[in-house]
């Protein structure tokens, strides 16, 4: 086991270096520079703040003194946004993200399991098919139409709550609605199949001839069983949640990560659109690495074949 | 259950059949080939059906749409800026919402006070606003409340004209701006799920035929590629390409064919071993035509299965590319490009959001299930007898 999370946490930081690497020579190839749009400066005041930032060096020194600092956890200075280090940028603005995408994944995948739960007890029922529906509406409909959707009905016709403000408990509810609703329609779909799968097999048929109650059935012997698969797609909910958090924040006006971004590209502020980009691989790679190592300690069978291999 | 029971029918209603060597093992009816089961088993799934008129629809109307009306995809004129829908002969129906008027709740201490905002709101065109009072007031803040529904055509002196779906903040009109939108949309969907197909197919194929060395080094490359968030990707490649069509296909491409390759990897892997491919490799069968008569037949369903997801994963995308600002450049409309707008507008002018957040959800739900309904209609255990 140990040699198997040496490995994957080698890959992830091969995989990471890759990305830190194409995206600093992406950003090079980039026209531009920093004080194109500053004509106040004189030339010399420009080439002292050129050299004064290492920007007058060439790529591959300004390169490894971007790798040196990537290690120390230093992401470069914001070229707009009153010169404020990247890192700091993106740290104050990693509260609100988090705290969205949590409360998101969270409410989505309970309320999608419970979905799922219902659809698979009352097989080919009306309630299965209400929560079949909900569950391809969940994965069709883009979260930004979604968000649109909420804003418009209980923002604007209904006013319970405000279009877009953020600081207190509320304010969190409508962006949150919209971004579960990705991982309740994922979670819906993948509970349903898998229980209808648990529910059909052998040991169940065992633990109703013993008697068990169906409530015990279901939650001991079904539910857990059905859960095992789900920690796979736990990962793709999570890049689902960050891709959509992008437009949320953007929608609702969060200061968030993703919202920090849209801006930085609007402005061409490439050492920020580096840091976040490096932020988002980094998070995707993690999740990834704890669902599979997660994976690995649930399911025994996973375990030993992933010991042995 | 009456029909059925067997005790009430009598005897001699059963002759014994003589068993003839030659005739019980005959087929009765025509077999039917893989792709006619498959075909069978997706005309009886309804929901797919629909998707397939729906997305039929759509698409002829990508193509026509746009020249169903005089107006061109760029007549820009403030003068006719955010007209609200409406159509002709439909505009008679006034719970559709098409006849051309704005209309809004207004509150204010008494009758007139809200008269009074309303009238303010709409260009002070007095003698085109009806209002209707839903509560006289008693002279409190926002006691009274009125309706008031503005005729903007006709203060603007234009009776003759129509706008189906309303016009934008610049005076162009929106039914031919959102299925132009749509056109740009879908071509960008088709042809990066081609591209997708073209590369996957061939990457995939080749490393699970060839084997050995060469699988093992394309499936290392592979593996790294897999590690790499496409979101990271696309958005890196959108910053360094010049925004347009052409860059959103290509960053798509870039990530897109590797779920592909891997899944026809696998498929092939499955097949090469079969008898029935040794058998054509004794007979001294060409690795090309193993390839394109055994191999590419086997594995077609899977591959339209999974293209069939892939087309609604590049029409979000682009959508989504376009909503944050980094794919279609104005004046070219796409999609996600009306949606941000209609988002600017949502207050006063939410039909702007709604007609194309609805198409695109439309467009989007029509794929899923058709995806869904093919992936059953190629899995021979769905098959009905």
């Amino acid at each position: 086991m140990a040699r198997y999370i040496l490995r994957r946490v080698g890959y992830m930081i091969v995989t990471l270096f890759i990305i830190a690497t194409v995206s600093f020579f992406l950003m090079k190839l980039l026209p531009g520079s920093p004080l194109q749009a500053d004509d106040k400066l004189s030339e010399e005041q420009k080439a002292i703040v050129l050299e004064k930032y290492g920007l007058n060096d060439p790529v591959p020194v300004q390169y490894v003194r971007y790798v040196g600092g990537l290690v120390q956890g230093d992401l470069g200075i914001s070229f707009a946004f009153d010169n404020t280090p990247v890192t700091k940028i993106l740290m104050d603005r990693l509260g609100p993200s988090a705290l969205l995408g949590f409360q998101a994944m969270v409410i989505g995948t309970i309320l999608g399991i419970i979905l799922g739960l219902i659809a698979a007890i009352f097989h080919n029922g009306p309630l299965d098919y209400t929560s079949t529906i909900i569950a391809v509406l969940g994965t069709s409909i883009p979260s930004f139409v979604f968000a649109g959707l909420l804003q418009y009905v209980f923002a604007v016709e209904l006013g319970w709550f405000p279009v877009a403000l953020w600081g207190e408990f509320q304010h969190t509810i409508l962006p949150t609605i919209a971004l579960a609703i990705g991982p309740l329609a994922t979670a819906a779909r993948f509970t349903r199949t898998e229980m209808i799968e648990v529910l059909g097999s052998n040991f169940i048929i065992t633990a109703r001839a013993k008697g068990i109650s169906e409530s015990g059935i279901v939650f001991k012997h079904g539910l857990r069983n059905a859960m095992i698969p789900l920690i796979t797609v736990i990962g793709p909910m999570a890049v689902g949640l960050m891709t959509g958090s992008m437009v949320i924040e953007q929608i609702f006006a969060i200061p968030g990560i993703g919202e920090q971004f849209v801006k930085s590209v609007m402005v061409n502020d490439y050492p920020t659109i580096m840091g976040t980009t490096l932020l988002y691989a980094f998070g995707f790679v993690v999740i990834i690495l704890i669902v599979d190592l997660l994976y690995g300690l649930i399911d025994p069978r996973i375990r030993i074949a992933g010991g042995k291999s | 259950m009456d029909k059925n029971n067997l005790n009430d029918l009598s005897k001699d209603l059963f002759v014994p059949l003589e068993s003839k060597e030659d005739t019980s093992e005959k087929i009765s009816r025509p077999s039917r080939t893989f792709m006619q089961d498959a075909r069978r088993t997706l005309f009886k799934n309804k929901p797919a059906v629909i998707s397939i008129v729906i997305l039929i629809i759509v698409i002829l109307m990508s193509i026509f749409g746009p020249y169903m009306n005089h107006w061109g995809d760029n007549d820009q004129e403030l003068a006719r800026a955010k007209m609200p829908p409406r159509i002709p002969v439909l505009e008679k129906v006034s719970w559709l919402g098409v006849d051309g008027t704005l209309r809004e709740e207004f509150k204010g201490k008494d009758v007139e006070d809200a008269t009074r905002k309303a009238i303010a709101r709409f260009d002070n065109a007095e003698d085109f606003i009806d209002i209707k009072v839903l509560k006289e007031g008693d002279g409190s803040r926002n006691s009274a409340e009125v309706k008031a529904i503005y005729h903007i055509y006709e203060a603007q002196n234009m009776e003759d004209t129509y706008f189906w779906l309303g016009s934008d903040p610049l005076g162009r009109d929106q039914w031919t701006r959102l299925w132009l939108g749509t056109r740009v949309s879908l071509i960008i969907a088709f042809v990066a799920a081609l591209l997708d197909i073209l590369i996957g197919v061939t990457y995939g194929g080749v490393s699970a035929f060839y084997g050995g060395k060469v699988d093992n080094i394309m499936q290392r490359i592979l593996e790294i590629l897999v590690g790499i968030p496409n979101l990271v990707i696309i958005l890196l490649m959108m910053l360094v390409l010049q925004p347009g069509i052409v860059s959103i296909v290509i960053a798509l491409c870039i990530t897109g064919w590797v779920g592909m390759a891997r899944i026809v990897r696998g498929e092939v892997l499955k097949i090469k071993s079969q008898e029935f491919v040794l058998a054509a490799r004794t007979l001294g069968t060409p690795n090309g035509t193993i390839i394109r008569k055994h191999l590419l037949p086997n594995i077609s369903g899977i591959i339209i299965v999974n293209t069939m997801f892939s087309i609604p994963s590049a029409v979000f995308f682009e959508a989504f590319l376009s909503f944050i600002g980094l794919g279609i450049v104005p004046p070219d409309a796409s999609l996600g490009s009306l949606i941000n707008s209609g988002f600017a507008n949502i207050r006063l002018y939410p039909y702007l959001l709604v007609f194309p957040a609805v198409l695109l959800s439309v467009i989007m739900i029509a794929f899923n299930i058709l995806g869904d309904g093919l992936r059953d209609a190629f899995d021979p255990k769905m098959h009905k007898k």
